[in-house]
């Protein structure tokens, strides 16, 4: 038999995985070796529209950071901190259960264009 | 030790299985394979091996608990037919792509409707794109030899894939053969001790398996796959080799039956290679170049041999026990044409669509197969390219 070490070819990776691996350098079958590894995946550009903090509205009770499927609302001291925005796919789950309505939704392109036009402004 | 024993070929699969010795079978009866599994339990009740043995609601279930057996680092097995393969269908592919080695017997039936309990091949070819290896076997000697050497080939690092085990319902599977057994330990030896690479349960070393991809990912493994196909040739190969030196039986990927000279040859998988070269040693004694070449594996294609072995005919039958319904002929006969396209030699390639249902090909219709070759490579003329060989028409 051929030593297997000596054509172990593909799927030993075990730094991680990037995108720009290719197939040998990539782990066998998808195989992850670390756990945790989901926070270096950055499904924030998935979202079409955004969740906007009204810190008068809020009365921390964290309601939303219960809710939120994808760990995108950080709490500090017991208190709302900010949006993951790398992560917070814009699900808008976080808005509905809010008891204050303190968390508005809004369209990414709507952000954009203000941007857009606060730059002409400029 | 060796020993010369009577057996049926669904005998000669659960004395293999026995002697493997598997950590887990998961497995649901359906004709004919029934009789493998149900030998099997009674080797587990009687504690003749160490099996958890696993009786499943249904062979979708059947798979999926092997694949968790697997993946969790057992040696796993389990055994069907036909609908049963079918309905297995999707966690097939599971397996493959989890990249498993699970050996599984399939004791090849048509497929419904309308039902029908006989052989073809029509629920091994609907696997056939599914990351599977698949060995064929004539007999029950090589049914039982490839079960042994499955184990060796799954379990190769460089190819980590399920592994099929195929031969011919009743014909093979019900019908009293003698075969040559090898005694227990020598398989055991054979075979080794089973340590997986990777296992769910090994807590030393974390690991998540059976992931989600997107499209930045999917296709590499999926390429990953192909590439564990091209190595499973080589390994293939050379467990064969190995293999003869404890059993006297040499097996390569390709069996090429007078060959070497022939000017007309048939590409038949299972027990009709068995009746084809009794035919071309008939029609030899009259003088006429014949041959047969039997894929002993179908998935990975062996086209290099293939191509090898028939560069010097001048016409093909390819025996098909399957339909595609794409009109263009079975399946078997694509790989074998498309094999021969780059040769871009002048030989014809016609099909034969055969045994459905289990209708038998008796050796006239095989002896036939050589006349309309004869009369192909005279007149140089194919009439129709893809027939039916003992259909009523």
């Amino acid at each position: 038999m051929t030593p297997f070490n000596t054509n172990f070819g593909q799927g030993r990776s075990r730094e991680g995985i990037r995108p720009d691996m290719n197939w040998r350098e990539l782990t066998k079958a998808g195989n992850i070796y670390e756990p945790g590894n989901a926070n270096t995946y950055e499904t924030g550009d998935w979202r079409t529209i955004r969740p906007i903090w009204n810190k008068e509205r809020c009365i921390n009770c964290l309601i939303c950071w219960r809710y939120c499927p994808d760990a995108s609302i950080i709490s500090t001291d017991g208190k709302f901190d900010c949006f993951d925005y790398k992560h917070c796919k814009g699900c808008g789950i976080c808005a509905n259960v809010c008891p204050t309505h303190a968390i508005d939704m809004i369209s990414e392109d709507e952000i954009d264009k203000q941007k857009e036009a606060s730059k002409n402004e400029e | 030790m060796k020993s010369k024993v009577a057996l049926t070929g669904n005998e000669a699969v659960a004395q293999a299985m026995r002697q493997i010795n598997p950590d887990v079978v998961a497995a649901y009866p359906i004709t004919p394979s029934t009789e493998v599994v149900q030998m099997f339990s009674s080797f587990v009740n009687n504690g003749q091996v160490d099996t958890e043995f696993v009786a499943v609601e249904s062979e979708h279930s059947a798979m999926s608990a092997t694949i968790g057996a697997s993946a969790a680092g057992a040696r796993a097995m389990t055994c069907t037919s036909s609908q049963g393969l079918a309905y297995m269908f999707e966690v097939v592919y599971v397996a493959a792509s989890m990249r498993l080695p699970i050996v599984f017997p399939v004791v090849n039936r048509a497929l419904s409707a309308p039902i029908n309990i006989h052989c073809d091949h029509s629920d091994a070819m609907g696997i056939k794109q599914s990351g599977v290896i698949q060995l064929f076997s004539e007999n029950a000697q090589e049914a039982y030899d490839n079960m042994i050497q499955a184990i060796r080939i799954a379990e190769h690092p460089d190819v980590l894939l399920p592994v099929s085990v195929n031969y011919d319902g009743f014909i093979t599977s019900h019908a009293l053969d003698v075969l040559e057994i090898l005694d227990d330990e020598t398989v055991r030896n054979f075979i080794g001790e089973y340590h997986p690479q990777e296992a769910l349960l090994n807590t030393k070393e974390k690991i998540s398996m059976g992931n989600f991809d997107m499209y930045d990912y999917y296709f590499e493994h999926k390429y990953q796959q192909v590439d564990a196909m091209e190595n499973a040739k080589r390994v293939i190969e050379e467990v064969g080799k190995e293999y003869a030196k404890i059993s006297g039986r040499s097996y390569g990927l390709i069996d090429a039956y007078k060959l070497d000279d022939a000017d007309l040859a048939i590409v038949v998988l299972n027990s009709a290679a068995g009746s084809a070269k009794g035919v071309c040693d008939e029609l030899r004694a009259k003088g006429l170049k014949v041959g047969v070449l039997k894929p002993r594996v179908f998935r990975p294609f062996p086209h290099e041999a293939i191509v090898d072995a028939l560069k010097g005919v001048k016409a093909v039958a390819v025996l098909d026990r399957a339909e595609t319904f794409s009109t263009l002929g079975g399946p078997m006969f694509l790989d074998v044409r498309t094999s021969l396209y780059d040769l871009k030699a002048d030989i014809k390639v016609v099909n034969y669509v055969y045994g459905l249902g289990g209708r038998d090909l008796r050796l006239e219709d095989i002896e036939q197969v050589y006349n309309d070759l004869a009369d192909i490579v005279k007149t140089g003329r194919v009439d129709k390219f893809v027939r039916y060989l003992g259909l009523r028409e």
